[in-house]
């Protein structure tokens, strides 16, 4: 069995945690097992639909409420209990802030080392291979992981989902006892204004600005564009970061996100390598730069070699035009 | 306050990587090192909190020989003490055996902290994992991608960065914590810091005398290939007025990329 680790937020199932799921099943077909996903905390019962059409053949979740304030340590108890009794042959988690918090916890209380960030996943010989980016994505490594279980988190925005025309199964709820003691630290509050925007990480769609636009008034502009375009987000280089332009949360590259959207619109970017690390898996790119050697143009799938606010009001109104229809 | 900061050597972000296909490597020479950006944001933490609460910072580093830089440099920005970890093995890029090294020393060698600060992901393995999993092995909380910590007594508060947001975590000391980018400006070194530190004697410990079995040591990573990611298809610059082109590219998302 292949246990997926599914995020919730405000009653909902991340997008991401299904991508997760959705890959364990590919892969899961292959080595001829089952896919099960596993939730943590109250009143989820609800929300197993689409966990179920992204193929779990069952749903688990830990009943309690030391589990609905974020707490990796108990969230590592908890799950640490359920792998020892069903003992799967992996565990997945997407690489959101959550997993990348919580798979390494969890990996160190099994003793097991942990595949991060994967990108893509095989089964060879029977075992399942791993790839991931290193060196901000200028290498790529592949591998298996020698102990068991084999713990990886996926990539957000990779890979797509699986139907498996259900939507409904069975849903085992277990009760779990937490050592109080062992829980030294915990999340007590959600913060900021952006909290309900979309981050640049789970964005289909990102518009992302550099020091080509001049000034942080222009941010408004990209944020027209994502206005029209649904699941879309605002991105920014360092520079733009840098000169306080807009919150460091928007960065794009080595020292900001990695992102991979099915689109990202590079607006008077240079196309620095430390920018390119962050969202060269992009699937589509497209650089608007008025200068026609800006290396950005090397990584571009379309280039637009103009001035960025003369190709942003009609770009908007063309992608205004697509969406309506 | 006792505070331990962790720091590793890494290649510096403009370096173009060579892959080594048949050693299933990447080629290390010509390749110039430096400390990882985001242990100046852990560094320059410990330094503050030094300057307001007082206390001693120690660096520790684990790697070969060629880490002394670094920790150098930790030195001349102004940490108190220096230890290098002694591994002479390649990069593993398995997080878990790094972490095991240090859970082993600081539960064996050099107890006593009561804040670990570390950078939230190392360049080179990005691998995010070395944090939690040493505050994992050691039982202590963690607070992984702050942007902003507070230490008041034995207990902390921190704000970490996470989508859409952050989140505010409270944990008890000593605790892990890592360190994003935002959290501080990290000092330079003075000509004075670079000169003392020259003198500063770096003790050297070899992990395999950290009492780890040959197991913990091991690499859990098995390499099955390292390549060089797919270059991408050349791209396609679009002709005409900036409304023309516009038009065209809105087209091609739809018909030709298929994304929108
Ligand atoms: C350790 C380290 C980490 C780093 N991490 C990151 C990172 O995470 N993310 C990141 O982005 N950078 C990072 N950088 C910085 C990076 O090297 C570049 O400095 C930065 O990406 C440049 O930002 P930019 O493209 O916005 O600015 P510039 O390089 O100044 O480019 C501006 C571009 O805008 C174009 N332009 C100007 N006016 C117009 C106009 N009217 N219309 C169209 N085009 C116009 C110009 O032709 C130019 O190409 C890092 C650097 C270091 C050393
Ligand atoms: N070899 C090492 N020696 C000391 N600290 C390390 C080492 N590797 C990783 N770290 C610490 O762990 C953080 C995260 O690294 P990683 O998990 O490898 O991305 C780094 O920013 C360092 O603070």
């Amino acid at each position: 069995m292949i246990l997926v680790y599914i995020e919730t937020r405000k009653g909902k199932v991340k997008k991401s945690s299904l991508e997760a799921l959705s890959e364990a099943r590919r892969q899961a077909d292959g080595l001829k097992i089952d896919v099960q996903a596993v939730l943590a905390g109250t009143g989820l019962e609800g929300i197993t639909a689409d966990v179920f059409a992204c193929g779990a053949a069952k749903v688990h979740i830990l009943d309690s409420p030391a589990l609905d304030a974020y707490s990796a340590q108990a969230q590592a108890l908890a799950l640490e209990a359920l792998v020892r009794e069903h003992k799967p042959a992996a565990v997945f988690f997407s690489a959101t802030s959550l997993g990348k918090d919580l798979a390494p916890r969890l990996a160190a209380r099994l003793g097991v080392s942990l595949a991060s960030d994967c990108i893509r996943l095989a089964v060879k010989e029977g075992r399942l291979e791993y790839t991931r980016p290193i060196y901000a994505g200028k290498a790529l490594l592949s591998f298996r992981l020698k102990s068991s279980p084999q713990l990886a988190s996926l990539r957000p925005n990779i890979f797509p989902l699986f139907d498996s025309g259900k939507r409904s199964g069975e849903v085992v709820k277990k009760k779990v006892a937490l050592d109080q003691d062992l829980i030294k630290g915990k999340v007590v509050e959600l913060l900021g204004e952006k909290a309900s925007a979309l981050d640049v990480t789970e964005a289909e769609v990102i518009f992302s600005g550099g020091r080509g636009l001049k000034g942080p008034e222009n941010f408004g502009l990209l944020r027209e564009l994502s206005d029209v375009v649904p699941r879309s987000a605002v991105g920014a280089s360092r520079s733009a970061v840098d000169s306080g332009w807009i919150d460091h949360h928007h960065q794009v590259g080595q020292t900001g996100k990695t992102v991979s959207p099915n689109i990202y619109f590079a607006f008077g970017i240079s196309g620095a390598i430390q920018h390119l690390a962050g969202m060269s898996s992009s699937k589509v790119i497209v650089a608007v730069n008025k200068d026609p050697e800006a290396p950005i143009f090397k990584a571009a799938n379309y280039g637009i070699v103009a001035d960025l606010f003369q190709v942003i009001p009609p770009l908007k109104e063309e992608l205004k035009k697509l969406l309506a229809d | 306050m006792n505070i331990f900061v962790f720091v590793k050597r890494v290649p510096d972000t403009e370096s173009k990587i060579r892959v080594d296909q048949a050693q299933k490597k990447i080629v290390e020479e010509g390749l110039n090192f430096i400390l990882n950006p985001y242990d100046e944001f852990a560094l320059e933490e410990a330094l503050r909190l030094r300057e307001a609460k007082g206390g001693k910072v120690t660096a520790f580093c684990v790697g070969p020989e060629e880490c002394l830089t670094v920790l150098r440099k930790c030195l001349a920005m102004g940490v108190d003490e220096a230890v290098l970890l002694k591994d002479a093995s390649p990069e593993s890029y398995d997080g878990l055996r790094t972490a095991r090294i240090l859970a082993k020393a600081l539960q064996t060698k050099y107890t006593g902290a009561d804040l670990l600060l570390f950078g939230k992901q190392a360049m080179g393995a990005d691998n995010s994992q070395v944090p939690a999993m040493t505050a994992e092995l050691l039982g202590l909380p963690q607070a992984n991608v702050v942007v902003k910590l507070q230490v008041e007594g034995n207990r902390g508060t921190a704000i970490r960065e996470v989508e859409g947001g952050e989140e505010k975590v409270e944990f008890s000391l000593p605790a892990v914590v890592s360190a994003q980018k935002g959290l501080n400006e990290p000092r330079y070194e003075t000509l004075r810091g670079i000169m003392a530190a020259k003198k500063v004697h770096i003790p050297v410990l070899p992990v395999e005398e950290l009492g780890l079995g040959a197991g913990e040591l091991g690499v859990g990573l098995e390499v099955t290939a390292m390549d060089l990611p797919p270059a991408r298809k050349a791209g396609r610059v679009l002709a005409g007025t900036a409304e023309e082109a516009a038009r065209e590219l809105v087209h091609l998302l739809r018909s030709e990329a298929k994304v929108i």
